[in-house]
């Protein structure tokens, strides 16, 4: 069995992002940009699953900007065996990803798509679902357990107050949530590797599929800035407030 | 513009943030209520009561028992034959099913919208809150998730809606719900508690956290959560993360003790009401963004102010 891991080029969980002074966007020069970590679950996940003999290749794909490829060859150096590049320097939507990845699948036919639940620069949290709605097929969101048996997969998801468990015909989609497993880092001897593993390149053109913009941005602000508030002195004044703020008898 | 809206129950209540997705789909104009699920006819009933609703479809069969997206999604399609939008919380289920209505609709999905400016333009956070975006959807219908916290709640009566039973599209047969463990919680549910306390790193270990922590959280009949940090470090388990990565909380009171308050740890509970800190450093940014603050030892000032609660 395949599994196609879809991963993502997105600011750095680390950095904080800068609204651009004319409110066109977030500033995305020169910072630092990584894999989106939903996405490196999927990609630590689908390894494990080859490790485990349940899947036979793990091939990694990414729509973006030329730099993906950076992104491509870590999940490669993780263990994905191949990748595909779908360049394009226009922003994408969930839609118009799901769209293409949709093409993608009917080329290759994997019996699992493994993404990330949401990128942290849109949060959209809405290809993997999006996905399974085009290609007619079952979708277990929020992964934190994920058992393929036999022609069958049983998802663990991570649901308002607990988790539920359901199980789907294969090919399946699964999007994973952050207790699913903890993500490898790739050693060096296989980060040297993966720059030799094939890396496909593609365009939008390519799969024939509208990918037009569906929403206008018409701006992007800083949300309402919080300001310092007061300092107590002690734990009895710190009591008083918050018994004024009726929180504490 | 008719909308539909998901509601969002547990098979015999509706749940309050079907209300705020009831407040926000207002906005857009005429509300429908859509309550799918196995022998729910006392949720419609009491759905029919809520303010501002014209009309309650029905869709009672097994295989909207358990909101399963494959067997929902194609019913939801169906009544947007008549409808303009759908709107639903941005519950797992609401995250769940939405996306897969909006692409079968070929429709953009607008995610987890804080504000309705216009029938077509909403605002939604970006890049977890750090950034908000001024949307326009081009589409003709509309699908869009939203944000609880952002919305007030519709009134639980002065509503009387004409319920409407709808023929099921069936089971799918691609998906089929093996259980849940909905955890017994002693506490309430970070997502939507009224009270959280959060601990950080400064904890130490995981049995100081609990003793130090718990009984805070347990006074206040408040969750408790956590910094990336203080889970990274094995203290508690991830699900009490709070943060980017983590849970997004917005309660009215958000204790945080014992945490800097890094980017990451910020973006996930920077929305909360009134935020109180207890930090040793009076340099952490914690103390940025706090409502009070309190700079002492966490080990003395926490359990002081457990016992003077």
């Amino acid at each position: 069995m395949k599994i196609l891991v879809p991963v993502k080029r997105v600011i750095d969980y680390n950095v904080k992002p800068r609204v651009k002074a004319d409110g066109t966007g977030v500033d995305l020069a020169n910072v630092k940009m990584s894999m989106n970590p939903f996405d490196e679950i999927a990609v630590e996940e689908a390894i494990r699953l080859k490790e485990k003999g349940v899947a036979t290749e793990v091939i990694a794909v990414s729509i973006g900007v030329a730099k993906a490829q950076e992104t491509l060859r870590t999940s490669l150096a993780m263990g994905a065996d191949r990748a595909i590049l779908i360049q394009t320097d226009d922003e994408v939507e969930p839609l118009g990803v799901a769209k293409l990845l949709a093409k993608v699948q009917e080329e290759e036919g994997a019996g699992l798509i493994i993404l990330g639940k949401q990128a942290i620069d849109d949060d959209s949290n809405q290809t993997g679902q999006m996905l399974a709605a085009l290609l007619n097929l079952p979708q277990g969101t929020f992964a934190s357990k994920v058992e393929v048996e036999g022609d069958s997969v049983s998802v663990t998801r991570e649901v308002d107050g607990g988790l539920e468990t359901v199980k789907l015909s294969t090919p399946a989609i699964v999007t994973t949530d952050l207790r699913l497993n903890e993500p490898r880092y790739a050693s060096l001897p296989n980060i040297m590797k993966a720059k030799s593993k094939p890396l496909a390149q593609k365009t939008p053109a390519d799969y024939g599929v509208d990918i037009g913009a569906r929403l206008e941005t018409l701006k992007v602000v800083e949300p309402p800035k919080r300001t310092a508030g007061v300092k107590v002195a002690d734990v009895d004044e710190l009591v008083a407030k918050l018994k004024a703020m009726g929180v504490a008898a | 513009m008719k909308t539909l809206v998901w509601v969002e129950h547990d098979g015999g209540a509706v749940k309050d943030a079907t209300l705020s997705a009831v407040t926000a789909a207002a906005k857009l104009g005429e509300v429908h209520l859509l309550v799918a699920g196995e022998g729910v006819s006392a949720v419609a009933e009491e759905a029919a009561k809520i303010a501002g609703v014209g009309k309650v479809h029905v869709a009672d069969d097994a295989a909207f028992g358990h909101a399963l997206p494959e067997n929902v999604a194609p019913l939801i399609v169906e009544l947007m034959g008549h409808h303009d939008a759908f709107v639903a919380p941005a519950t797992s289920n609401g995250k769940n099913i939405a996306p897969r209505v909006a692409a079968l609709l070929d429709v953009m999905q607008i995610s987890d919208i804080l504000s309705v400016e216009s029938e077509d333009t909403f605002t939604r956070p970006i890049y977890a809150g750090n950034a908000i975006a001024t949307v326009k959807s081009k589409d003709a219908k509309k699908v869009i998730t939203v944000r609880g916290t952002a919305f007030d709640k519709a009134s639980r009566d002065g509503g009387s809606a004409t319920v409407e039973a709808v023929s099921s599209t069936g089971d799918k047969g691609m998906s089929s719900f093996v259980g849940a463990e909905i955890a017994k919680l002693e506490r309430p549910e970070l997502t939507s508690a009224k009270i959280i306390v959060s601990g950080g790193r400064a904890l130490k270990d995981g049995p100081t956290f609990e003793e130090v922590i718990f009984p805070l959280a347990d006074k206040l009949g408040a969750a408790v959560g956590a910094s990336r940090a203080a889970v990274d470090a094995g203290y508690v388990p991830n699900d009490y993360q709070v943060g980017q990565t983590g849970k997004i909380v917005a309660p009215e009171v958000y204790v945080a003790v014992g945490i800097s308050g890094a980017i990451q740890h910020l973006a996930g509970m920077k929305d909360s009401k009134t935020i109180i800190a207890i930090n040793k450093d009076e340099d952490a940014p914690i103390f940025q963004v706090a409502d009070i603050g309190l700079v002492g030892d966490l080990f003395k000032v926490v359990p002081e102010l457990t016992g003077k609660l």
